[in-house]
C-alpha cells in the first residue's frame, strides 16, 4: 500500500520543527484569548500569568486549565473570541441545557476542521475516487458535519445519509457503491449484522474502509466490524469543544490515533494534581487549540484517560499518537454515542418524584448495542395500589429521560433499599461493558 | 361501608413473596384475601388482613412499600349469574371497576365474597345497597 498523506509536510514534520510551530501558534493564541476572552483573562490574572510569560511550549504548564464547568459558566458567549458577525456556524454537544456545550466556528475554523478530517479520510485510504457514506447524525452533533466536510475536502462523492433508516443506508451503499463508511462503531456493527442477515457476504459489499468514532469500542468490536463488512476499520477522535472529530485519527497501523499537533497541543496530566506527566504515562488528556479563532480553548481538560506515544509509526507520520480513551476522570458515560452524566438523570428523577430517590444506572452491551437501564427505588409517596398509576410514572420518567438525553432508557422501579450501597453511599453506575 | 386493603410493591424476583408473607407471619397477621397484579418487572400484592395498621408497620419495618386503600367487600350468592348481576348494578351506576378478586371469607355456605376496587366508593356502595346487596364492614370482617 502506498503511503499517502493529506498534508505530508505537517504529518511527517520533525519534532523540533513541530514544537517551533506549536510555540509560535501558542504565543499568538494566548494573546488572542487575553485580548478577547475576559473569562480566560481573569483566570490568567488569578494565576498571575500574562501573555508576556508565555514564550513557547515550555511555558504551557503555567496557564490555567479550562473544564466543562467553565464552558457551562460562560455559556453561551463567554468563551467566544471573535465577533459573532465573523462566526458562520455552531455545533453542540448532546445533553441538557445545563450541560450543553456550544462551540462557535468562523469560516477559517471550519476550513481547518475539515482539513483535519481530510487527513483522517486520507489515512484510511480515501481519495477523490471514493464514495463516502456519512451515517453519523447530522445537525448539532459534530459527527455528521465533520465527516461530511472532510469528505468534500478530499473530493469524495459524499452521501449525506445521517444516522438511522438502515434499509435505506444499505440500498444506497449497494446501489451507489459506497467505499468508505463513517458512523459510530455500534451503528457500523449493526449495519454489518443487517447485511449478513440479508445474505450479503463481505466480498459483495463495496466498502473498503470505515471511520468510526464518537463512542468507545473494543478491538473485538473492530475485528467483528472488519470481518462482517470486509473492510479496515479506523478510529477517529474529537470533541465538540475542540471542533469535533478529526482532532486525532488512525493510520494503517491501527495502533492509536495521530493527533493533529499543528492545531492541537496535547498534554497528559495527573487528574488529581493537574501535574503534567511524562510521555508514556497514563493520565488525563488535555488539549490546547492553537489555531481556532472563534472558540479557542487553552488547556482544556477532556476527562478522557489515555497515554501518548512518540514511538516511530510505520505509516511515516511523526504526529504523536494517543491510545483509545481507557476511561474517564469524571462520571460521564458514553451510551449509544451520547454523553450521559448521572446528574442529568438525577434532575429528571427529582422532578418526577418531587424528591431525590435512590437510583442506579446499569449499562451493558448486548452484541454490539448498548443497553441502558435506570433502576429507581420506589417511594411511599409515589406508590399506588393500581398498576396503571405506577406504569404511568415509569412512562413519564422514560419520556423525560429521552427528552433530556435523546436516547431511550429502560426504567425499572425497584423496592426501597434494594439498590446496593457501599459505605452508605449508593452505587450510582454499573457499567458492565468491557470497553478496554 | 368499606374494608381496608393493604397493597405492597413487590419486585419480580425469587423470594420476594416469601419475604412479604414471612414479615406478616412474624407479626401474627392473618391473611383473609389476596391477589397479585403483575407486570414484567414488578407486581402489586393486595391483601386483606385482620389488622391492617399492624401489617403495614410490619412490612415497612422490613423495607417494603405498603399502603392502605378502602375497598368494597360484597357478598355474592355462589351460583351462576350472581357476579354478572353485581357488575351490572355497578355498570348501570356508571361505576368503573379498577380491579377485583375473591376473598377467603366463607361466612356461610352458598355465598362468596368479592373485593372490589372502584373509582367511586360512595356511589358504588349506594348502588349496591339499593340493589339489596350485602356488604361486609371492617367490623364484620374482623369477626369472620
Amino acid at each position: 500500500m502506498t503511503q499517502r498523506y493529506w498534508n505530508e509536510k505537517i504529518e511527517t514534520m520533525e519534532l523540533a520543527e513541530m514544537r517551533k510551530l506549536q510555540s509560535e501558534r501558542l504565543v499568538h493564541q494566548v494573546k488572542h484569548m487575553w485580548d478577547n476572552v475576559p473569562y480566560y483573562r481573569k483566570k490568567m490574572e488569578e494565576k498571575g500569568v500574562s501573555p508576556d510569560d508565555i514564550k513557547g511550549l515550555d511555558d504551557l504548564h503555567k496557564l490555567p486549565f479550562l473544564s466543562k464547568a467553565d464552558l457551562r459558566d460562560s455559556y453561551p458567549y463567554g468563551m467566544l473570541a471573535m465577533p459573532l458577525s465573523e462566526c458562520v456556524r455552531i455545533q453542540s454537544t448532546s445533553g441538557t441545557t445545563g450541560k450543553r456545550v456550544v462551540s462557535f466556528y468562523t469560516q477559517h475554523d471550519i476550513d481547518l476542521w475539515e482539513d483535519c478530517v481530510a487527513r483522517a479520510i486520507t489515512a484510511a485510504g480515501g481519495t477523490k475516487e471514493d464514495v463516502v457514506q456519512v451515517a453519523y447524525g447530522y445537525g448539532l452533533f459534530t459527527g455528521g458535519a465533520g465527516l461530511h466536510g472532510g469528505s468534500h475536502k478530499v473530493g469524495c462523492l459524499t452521501l449525506p445519509m445521517s444516522s438511522g433508516n438502515t434499509e435505506r443506508q444499505i440500498q444506497f451503499m449497494m446501489d451507489l457503491k459506497a467505499t468508505i463508511l463513517c458512523c459510530t462503531p455500534s451503528y457500523a456493527a449493526y449495519i454489518g449484522e443487517t447485511l449478513q442477515e440479508m445474505g450479503y457476504k463481505p466480498e459483495d459489499i463495496p466498502l473498503k474502509a470505515g471511520i468510526f468514532g464518537a463512542e468507545p469500542w473494543t478491538q473485538a468490536m473492530r475485528e467483528q466490524i472488519e470481518s462482517t463488512l470486509g473492510i479496515k476499520a479506523y478510529d477517529i477522535y474529537g470533541l465538540t469543544e475542540t471542533s469535533g472529530p478529526g482532532v486525532a485519527f488512525e493510520c494503517c497501523e491501527q495502533s492509536g490515533m495521530h493527533i493533529n499537533e499543528d492545531h492541537f497541543i496535547a498534554e497528559i496530566i495527573d487528574p488529581d494534581t493537574g501535574e503534567v506527566l511524562p510521555e508514556g504515562e497514563k493520565g488525563e488528556l488535555v488539549f490546547t487549540s492553537i489555531t481556532k479563532e472563534a472558540f479557542p480553548l487553552i488547556r482544556y481538560r477532556t476527562r478522557d484517560i489515555c497515554v501518548l506515544s512518540r514511538k516511530k509509526c510505520s505509516c511515516g507520520r511523526t504526529l504523536v499518537k494517543m491510545t483509545k480513551p481507557m476511561g474517564r476522570s469524571d462520571d460521564m458515560l458514553i451510551i449509544k454515542g451520547v454523553n450521559v452524566f448521572p446528574s442529568q438523570i438525577e434532575e429528571v428523577l427529582i422532578k418526577d418524584f418531587k424528591a431525590a430517590p435512590n437510583y442506579q444506572i446499569v449499562v451493558d452491551r448486548v452484541g454490539t448495542t448498548d443497553t441502558f437501564e435506570i433502576k429507581v427505588e420506589l417511594s411511599d409517596d409515589m406508590f399506588s395500589d393500581t398498576i396503571k398509576d405506577i406504569s404511568t410514572l415509569e412512562k413519564k420518567i422514560g419520556a423525560d429521560i429521552q427528552q433530556i438525553l435523546g436516547i431511550r432508557a429502560k426504567i425499572t422501579l425497584v423496592e426501597p433499599k434494594s439498590i446496593p450501597r457501599s459505605e452508605g453511599k449508593a452505587v450510582r453506575v454499573i457499567d458492565k461493558r468491557k470497553l478496554v | 361501608m368499606t374494608v381496608k386493603q393493604l397493597s405492597v410493591f413487590v419486585e419480580n424476583k425469587p423470594g420476594r413473596l416469601s419475604a412479604v408473607t414471612e414479615a406478616l407471619a412474624a407479626a401474627d397477621i392473618n391473611i383473609r384475601a389476596v391477589s397479585i397484579a403483575d407486570t414484567k418487572d414488578f407486581g402489586i400484592m393486595r391483601i386483606i388482613v385482620n389488622d391492617t395498621d399492624k401489617a403495614i408497620a410490619a412490612l415497612k419495618e422490613n423495607g417494603f412499600i405498603a399502603s392502605a386503600a378502602n375497598v368494597i367487600a360484597v357478598i355474592a350468592d355462589d351460583k351462576p349469574g350472581s357476579m354478572a348481576s353485581i357488575m351490572k348494578i355497578l355498570y348501570n351506576a356508571n361505576i368503573s371497576v379498577e380491579y377485583m378478586y375473591a376473598a377467603f371469607l366463607n361466612r356461610d355456605k352458598g355465598s362468596a365474597c368479592l373485593i372490589l376496587r372502584v373509582d367511586n366508593n360512595e356511589n358504588a356502595i349506594e348502588a349496591l345497597k339499593d340493589a339489596d346487596c350485602k356488604l361486609i364492614s371492617e367490623q364484620e370482617l374482623s369477626e369472620i
